[in-house]
């Protein structure tokens, strides 16, 4: 290997960019084996670049979801039938329905065509899972709220902090139990589950108030008041420009409703929104400590994500465009560079944390 | 650079004012100690300066608070941030993102800080305060004292002029405690910052003060120097009180000054004989040396608690490997060690609640892990560190109801219990609403229901003043006298000093010292109490020697 690239992680958004681009290409096709290439080109990436982090661990979890779908989606195909034309594998006897619930079939005769299609689309909601679950392996989650506009700063620190408030919680219910068993054995009744509820509600309690003191003494939302007519003006567009927005993606779906509705609307409802954005954004007084760098690999990832998107769309049958454009996917599995999460040093230095460790 | 004036704070629906006709002038640079008894008002003082009191918290504030020119009564905590900088009690529970540079960074994002100054004041500060090489880390994975140095470097990105700091250390091992304390030392000396901090342990903090304040539980605050506050406080670290009992003037505030002021002392004492204390055989590998004019038969009795080889993992990590301890009757044992040693996982191993992956615990010829958890709670009682976890109903009376049923116990026994330990409690009181030293003396009581004849306690000394550590203290003697055998997990050097027959150190889940109090605690530079570390071995606390001296003069 030529000399080692110095190791940085990508900014999130990169992968999110490159992870939806390959989740629009799974949404094209319905050939089973571009699907597996798709999920394979997924997995191949996350296995090269995801991080030694907690939030990476989870990948296996995602695989293991795409599956249990592919097999709900295959037993629902066989049990509410298809279409009753092709090569009957096993002819099962369709469970005769009451008038009313005309169209719907239950059993009846299983066709190869019919499970061949359930697979096909079992596989692509998979897929469309996996790449989910690829950006959320590779990109830090705290760092991806970071890095939202300024305008949903609140928003992202309500999320951060519920992260943080979320394992203490399970922490607390972990403590209270164990010191419960030291009053005598643990009865199963309504009593017992409030001689634990209550003294985690009251931690959880304290804890808040902690929280908020400490968050309050240091600065939080002391800028970013601004007058009420600038913020009415602001949320009005926001809330305008989304409702266009949701009228767009509704037009361009339903193929009766009028054209002017789809594109167009879709255009205007993202630049009212835009507008918004920028506008309570110029409002916010914070700045951001040591933000992730935008780049020339960032470019590179998030256009490898366009480019099988792109290729998918102008040919989504088993070709060599679209087998280019997986080829270019797996791309910033091998020339990127390789993460440098805080965590890799972090996971194998740390003791880990038990119960008493958060105690002593 | 701070002035309260004339101010009076009454909480929303409380009977009487909190703090009552409060003047306190500050100036730049001083290092203020605000001491008094628990529940007194420390807190509402501390909170004042940053306008949390009342703010944050409501109630009424009469008079005017004025931080480096700022009335608090018109601007809000967050606009006082990059003027006072506060710290709450818990580090942990005040931390806001995950690792230690973006927790440092949080309070100048807030303030819009250039992010080219952001960047340096952070590295600024992670030099300042010693802790660059955990810059990566995540906040929950450090230890206590590398938690509240986090937390102080936190404010201090915002350089603000005043740093107000509510207990730092009293949750410390007596070594991470001494660090925080030198870090505000330093932060006074070098930067002129001017530092407020609320502290029980008056003997760590009072060297380092120069003004020191007082709350009282009526609301009256005052406040003067250390040594003239000390001459009459009621309540003073050992030194003081041993300059008073030997009638130094001035009053001694660090070991140096007491040090050359007892030479007399020294020589009077050494022909004196060390007063008694209980000892007894067989702990551990270490004999007990010296002669003792009163031993008591008592200890020679089989031991109550016999643990062999203790080890408990977790997962790759050996929080507790081969511990060899006994528990005789009618002795208190301390269990020392710094944060993250293993004295919790031990605690709970040896009462079988816990995890246990070797070695081989009897109590009364019995494995307490294998019993039921009633069977195990009539043998040995444990009252964890967080002792309110172990409340959950609205009044003293339906705790110690539900206690006296569950420990299977006559009607009435518990009741009785706390009214010994604590004289008399409102039995319609909350539990929550309870002092820190109710509370623990409610759980001890609900835990002595059960009449366990050996008692574990976790940390109880936490948050406790010294009329509270004092009852504590009376409580395990007695426990003790009883014939029950009592081991006391704690970072508090002088009350181990003035509790303990025996004493264990713990480091690395190993017990590296284990044997007579006196012995353990002189030998060691960090544990030594102030009185030893003036008067030198036997001398642990001020009771012995005015004991020494009642009886020689």
């Amino acid at each position: 290997m030529p000399a080692r690239r110095a190791r940085r992680d990508l900014h999130p958004g990169a992968w999110w960019v490159w992870a939806l681009g390959l989740a629009v290409a799974a949404t094209r096709t319905y050939d089973v084996l571009l699907l597996g290439l798709v999920i394979g080109a997924a997995s191949l990436v996350v296995l090269a670049r995801r991080p030694v982090a907690p939030w990476a661990m989870s990948f296996r979890l995602y695989l293991a979801l795409g599956a249990l779908v592919v097999v709900i989606r295959v037993l629902f195909g066989v049990l509410l039938g298809g279409s009753s034309t092709g090569t009957v594998l096993v002819d099962l006897p369709q469970v005769p329905l009451p008038s009313w619930a005309d169209g719907v079939r239950v059993l009846g005769p299983i066709t190869a065509d019919s499970l061949r299609r359930s697979f096909a689309a079992g596989l692509q909601l998979a897929a469309l899972i996996i790449c989910v679950g690829a950006a959320n392996s590779l990109a830090n989650p705290r760092r991806l709220l970071k890095s939202l506009p300024a305008a949903l700063y609140e928003v992202g620190a309500a999320v951060v902090v519920a992260m943080t408030l979320f394992p203490q919680l399970a922490e607390s219910v972990g403590r209270v139990r164990r010191a419960r068993r030291l009053r005598g054995d643990a009865s199963r009744n309504v009593r017992a589950l409030r001689s634990i509820v209550i003294p985690v509600m009251e931690d959880a309690l304290d804890r808040s108030m902690q929280l908020a003191a400490s968050m309050d003494a240091r600065g939080y939302g002391r800028k970013g008041t601004a007058d009420p007519r600038a913020r009415r003006l602001t949320g009005a567009l926001l809330v305008s420009g989304l409702l266009g927005v949701c009228v767009g993606v509704y037009a361009t779906a339903d193929l009766t409703a009028p054209r002017i509705l789809a594109a167009p609307m879709l255009v205007v409802g993202f630049a009212v929104a835009g507008v918004g954005f920028w506008l309570s954004g110029r409002k916010v007084g914070h700045t951001r400590y040591r933000p992730d760098p935008w780049r020339g690999w960032e470019w590179f990832t998030a256009l490898c994500g366009v480019a099988v998107a792109v290729a998918f769309f102008a040919d989504y049958t088993l070709s060599p465009v679209a087998l280019a454009g997986l080829v270019v996917a797996t791309l910033p599995a091998f020339v990127t560079p390789e993460p440098a999460s805080p965590y890799a040093t972090l996971r194998s230095s740390a003791r880990p944390r038990t119960p008493e460790g958060v105690a002593a | 650079m701070i002035a309260i004036e004339s101010v009076t704070v009454t909480y929303d629906g409380a009977p009487r004012p909190v703090l009552r006709d409060v003047d306190l002038y500050v100036d730049e640079g001083e290092l203020v100690v605000v001491t008094g008894p628990t529940g007194a008002g420390k807190s509402s003082l501390l909170g004042l300066l940053n306008g949390l009191v009342p703010h944050f918290t409501g109630g009424h504030l009469e008079g005017s608070v004025t931080v480096a020119g700022l009335r608090t009564e018109d601007h809000r905590p967050r606009e006082l941030a990059a003027t006072v900088g506060w710290v709450g009690q818990d580090p942990l529970a005040g931390f806001v993102t995950d690792t230690v540079e973006e927790e440092l960074a949080y309070g100048m994002e807030q303030l819009g800080v250039d992010p080219q100054a952001m960047r340096r004041r952070v590295e600024e500060t992670l030099d300042l305060l010693g802790i660059t090489d955990l810059r990566a880390r995540s906040l929950r994975s450090l230890s206590g004292g590398q938690q509240q140095r986090v937390a102080i470097g936190a404010v201090l990105t915002m350089h603000p002029p005043v740093l107000v700091l509510d207990e730092p250390t009293s949750a410390l091992d007596p070594t991470s405690a001494e660090d925080v304390l030198a870090t505000l030392a330093r932060l006074v000396h070098d930067l002129g910052t001017t530092v407020v901090l609320a502290e029980h342990r008056l003997e760590r903090v009072v060297p380092f003060a120069d003004v020191l304040v007082h709350v009282g539980t009526d609301g009256a605050v005052t406040a003067g120097p250390p040594a003239r506050m000390l001459a009459t406080s009621p309540i003073a670290p050992p030194l003081v009180e041993l300059g008073r009992l030997a009638g130094w003037d001035p009053l001694p505030l660090t070991v140096r000054e007491a040090r050359r002021a007892s030479r007399t002392l020294r020589k009077e004492l050494a022909e004196l004989p060390a007063p008694p204390r209980p000892r007894f055989d067989g702990f551990g590998s270490v004999s007990p040396r010296g002669t003792d004019p009163n031993p008591t038969n008592r200890g020679r009795e089989a031991p109550l608690l016999t643990a062999r080889g203790v080890a408990v993992r977790y997962g790759p990590l050996h929080a507790v490997r081969g511990v060899d301890l006994d528990l005789p009757a009618g002795s208190v044992t301390a269990l020392m060690g710094r944060n993250g040693s293993g004295k919790s996982t031990l605690l709970w191993a040896l009462q079988g609640s816990g995890a246990r992956h070797g070695g081989d615990v009897r109590v009364a010829g019995e494995d307490p892990a294998r019993l039921s958890r009633t069977q195990a709670r009539r043998r040995i009682g444990l009252v964890p560190q967080t002792a309110s976890d172990l409340l959950y109903l609205e009044s003293v009376t339906a705790e110690c109801a539900a206690a006296d049923a569950e420990a299977g116990a006559a009607d009435g026994t518990c009741n009785a219990l706390l009214a010994r330990l604590a004289g008399t409690v409102d039995p319609a009181t909350n539990p929550r609403d309870l002092s820190e030293g109710q509370k623990l003396a409610l759980v001890l009581a609900v835990q002595l229901t059960a009449a366990p004849r050996v008692m574990l306690l976790d940390e109880p000394t936490r948050g406790l003043d010294y009329a509270a550590k004092d009852a504590l203290a009376t409580i395990l003697r007695d426990l003790a006298a009883d014939g029950g055998a009592v081991l006391v997990a704690t970072h508090d050097v002088e009350f181990v000093a003035a509790v303990a027959d025996r004493a264990a150190v713990m480091a690395e889940g190993e017990v590296i010292a284990a044997g007579d109090v006196r012995e353990v605690l002189a030998t060691s530079p960090a544990f030594a109490p102030q009185v030893t570390k003036v008067l030198g071995d036997p001398w642990l606390t001020v009771r012995d020697v005015r004991t020494a001296l009642g009886e020689s003069r």
